[in-house]
């Protein structure tokens, strides 16, 4: 019998799966730099940040001070998107503003994130009469109008600083983190390996930081970014109806607020256009970092 | 073989409390014990309370589940009287557990290396460097190859054989005196689980483990262990030595679930099998819980629970069969 080459069996080289040693979180980190929307995001919401970092160097007017000579100029060489009511430098405060809005979406969303993942991860772990008590707090505060209670605790106190600002924010708007977080760990108490876990002799302690956290981080990080825009929405928008925090600290919301008035809001666009650009754009950059982070941290995502 | 046992438990009662006065008798009233060197069979079918025994064992029960009573000694440790924190100790470093699912069983977020390297930190109180290069050992002793990579990869780069390997090199890490398998083969395909068994068979006589297997796989029993505990509804319902038992079956339980065994000697149209299913552990049937089930049922079965008692030198039954030196066949 002759073996023609035709017989021969070709047998291709089979793909060699993939031997690099990648983490769930390397591969999120792969899977997120794909996204252009989420990287345009990244380094918009940078360039903001820088802006506000370094606003002393990029302006030489006080934003507090005001100078009632100059009061709700157009723009010049010396004020370049001109003066408030006050006399106060618009472009100062555009940049020591951003300083605000960024200081108070983050830290409410820090502030936030430790209440919803202490409760949450109590509810969760723990269960039972635990899980019943923080479960019916969270329906108590979401049953609460939201402005009407964080107006109502302003009001109350009075004199608001940024440190009020953020605990009114972060109390009235832990639930749905906490909730989130709880349903995660009810999910991962079922898992064989807590079992596993448990069973070489790991405490609860232990269990909760490097077995539940790292697997639950996902959701977490995501929900919490996208709440960093909310934060910042909130507060323009309380500020702007004179709740946030007050002048002569100035804000986004506070700016904007200055559009109240039909006189600048016709004349003086300059004004009030480029914070609530900044708010759209920080809020929109952000948003496009929290969706990809979603995608990124959703492994049946690379399947689109 | 020496005496004095490994492991004692006696008289535990595991109850699972559902609420509106519904308990569950998960586990009533066992006891065996477990010599140095042994390895035991703890063979019954789903629900009938094996893995919840093994859970007790390790006080791994969660609610609505208690156990309610007995006690479980452990080198004259009453390990139910030890503080949550004193179990922790005992837990992967005197008695080690594998499970079932080997798919699942390890974090998916952490390296296979990180993995091991944890327990031989807490436990051993190793320091990195050295727990790197134990668990280097501890990954060829179970015969996995290039340890060094492997070390470094993720559980879903490995095979389900492989995973079940790792899970056994954490589980000797500490060396325990006793390795309580839940099923550890039921996941894996049959050339894997023989290897699987004798990885364990191989563990167990380095280190002097004693084994207690839980299974439903008679096949299993009869290769690799010393002696079978059949349970039933919670209760342990016949103990003997492994080939005494399969040879000399006495509880019809027990002759139930070997008739519903494929055999190749006898060409057979159907398998046998137990008529019914386990009733749920908060429902037995009045007397022997088996009675609903049990082909030889008499009078007396429905109306009180048969003790478990010896009737040939270390084989235990629980029936009213044997009672006045009667047998079935």
């Amino acid at each position: 019998m002759q073996t023609s080459q035709n017989n021969t069996i070709q047998i291709e080289s089979i793909d060699q799966p993939d031997r690099k040693h990648r983490s769930p979180l390397q591969l999120s980190v792969h899977r997120f730099l794909k996204n252009k929307l989420a990287l345009v995001g990244i380094i918009v919401l940078f360039v903001i940040i820088l802006g506000a970092i370094f606003a002393p160097y990029l302006t030489d007017h006080d934003p507090r001070k005001s100078n009632l000579m100059l009061v709700e100029q157009g723009p010049s060489s010396d004020n370049i998107l001109g003066t408030d009511a006050s006399g106060r430098d618009n472009f100062a405060r555009l940049l020591y503003g951003a300083r605000v809005s960024l200081t108070v979406g983050f830290s409410a969303m820090l502030f936030t994130l430790s209440i919803g993942l202490v409760l949450g991860a109590l509810a969760g772990y723990y269960g039972g009469k635990i899980d019943n008590f923080i479960m019916r707090l969270t329906d108590l505060v979401l049953a609460l109008p939201f402005l009407v209670l964080a107006l109502t605790i302003i009001a109350l106190l009075g004199k608001v600083t940024i440190g009020i600002f953020v605990t009114v924010i972060a109390i009235t708007s832990w639930p749905t983190l906490t909730r989130i977080v709880r349903g995660s760990f009810l999910s991962l108490r079922e898992q064989e390996f807590v079992l596993g876990a448990r069973a070489i002799g790991a405490s609860d302690f232990r269990i909760i930081f490097r077995h539940f956290i790292p697997n639950a981080i996902g959701p977490i990080i995501v929900n919490a970014t996208l709440m960093m825009a909310t934060m910042i929405i909130i507060e323009s928008a309380l500020s702007f109806i004179g709740f946030g925090i007050p002048q002569p600290t100035p804000t986004w919301g506070n700016m904007i607020s200055e559009a109240q008035s039909i006189r600048i809001l016709r004349y003086h666009p300059e004004a009030w256009i480029p914070p609530g650009v900044g708010i759209l754009v920080t809020v929109l950059a952000i948003n496009f970092i929290g969706d990809g982070l979603r995608d990124a941290f959703d492994p049946k995502s690379d399947r689109r | 073989m020496n005496n004095q046992p490994v492991l004692d438990v006696s008289q535990l009662k595991t109850y699972f409390y559902l609420g509106e006065n519904r308990v569950a008798k998960a586990v009533d009233n066992i006891s065996f014990s477990i010599f140095p060197g042994e390895t035991v069979a703890l063979v019954g079918e789903s629900g009938s309370g094996k893995s919840i025994t093994a859970l007790s064992i390790m006080q791994l029960i969660n609610k609505p589940g208690r156990i309610v009573d007995g006690t479980i000694t452990m080198n004259d440790q009453k390990l139910l009287e030890l503080k949550p924190k004193q179990m922790t100790n005992i837990r992967g470093n005197d008695i080690a557990m594998i499970f079932q699912e080997p798919m699942t069983a390890l974090n998916p977020v952490y390296t296979i290396g990180s993995q091991i390297t944890e327990i031989l930190r807490k436990h051993k109180k190793m320091n990195k460097k050295d727990a790197h290069q134990e668990a280097i050992e501890l990954l060829k002793v179970v015969g996995i190859p290039r340890p060094k990579e492997i070390l470094k990869e993720y559980p879903h780069q490995l095979s389900g054989g492989m995973r079940q390997r790792v899970m056994i090199a954490m589980a000797i890490s500490c060396e325990p005196q006793l390795l309580i398998a839940d099923e550890p083969t039921t996941a894996l395909d049959v050339t894997i689980q023989a290897q699987i068994l004798d990885l364990m068979a191989e563990m167990q006589k380095k280190f002097q483990m004693s084994l207690l297997l839980i299974t439903h796989d008679l096949g299993v029993v009869y290769e690799y262990t010393d002696r079978v505990m059949v349970m039933y509804g919670g209760q342990i319902v016949e103990q003997a030595a492994t080939k005494e038992l399969l040879k000399l079956t006495k509880h019809p339980y027990t002759q139930g679930l070997l008739a519903s065994l494929p055999n190749l000697d006898e060409d057979v149209e159907r398998l046998g099998t137990i008529k019914g299913t386990v009733p749920p552990a908060y429902s037995f049937p009045h007397g022997c819980r088996f009675s609903s089930r049990c082909p030889y049922v008499m009078e007396k079965c429905t109306q009180s629970n048969p003790e478990l008692r010896e009737y040939d030198t270390g084989h235990f039954v629980r029936c009213y069969l044997y009672e006045n030196g009667g047998s079935i066949k």
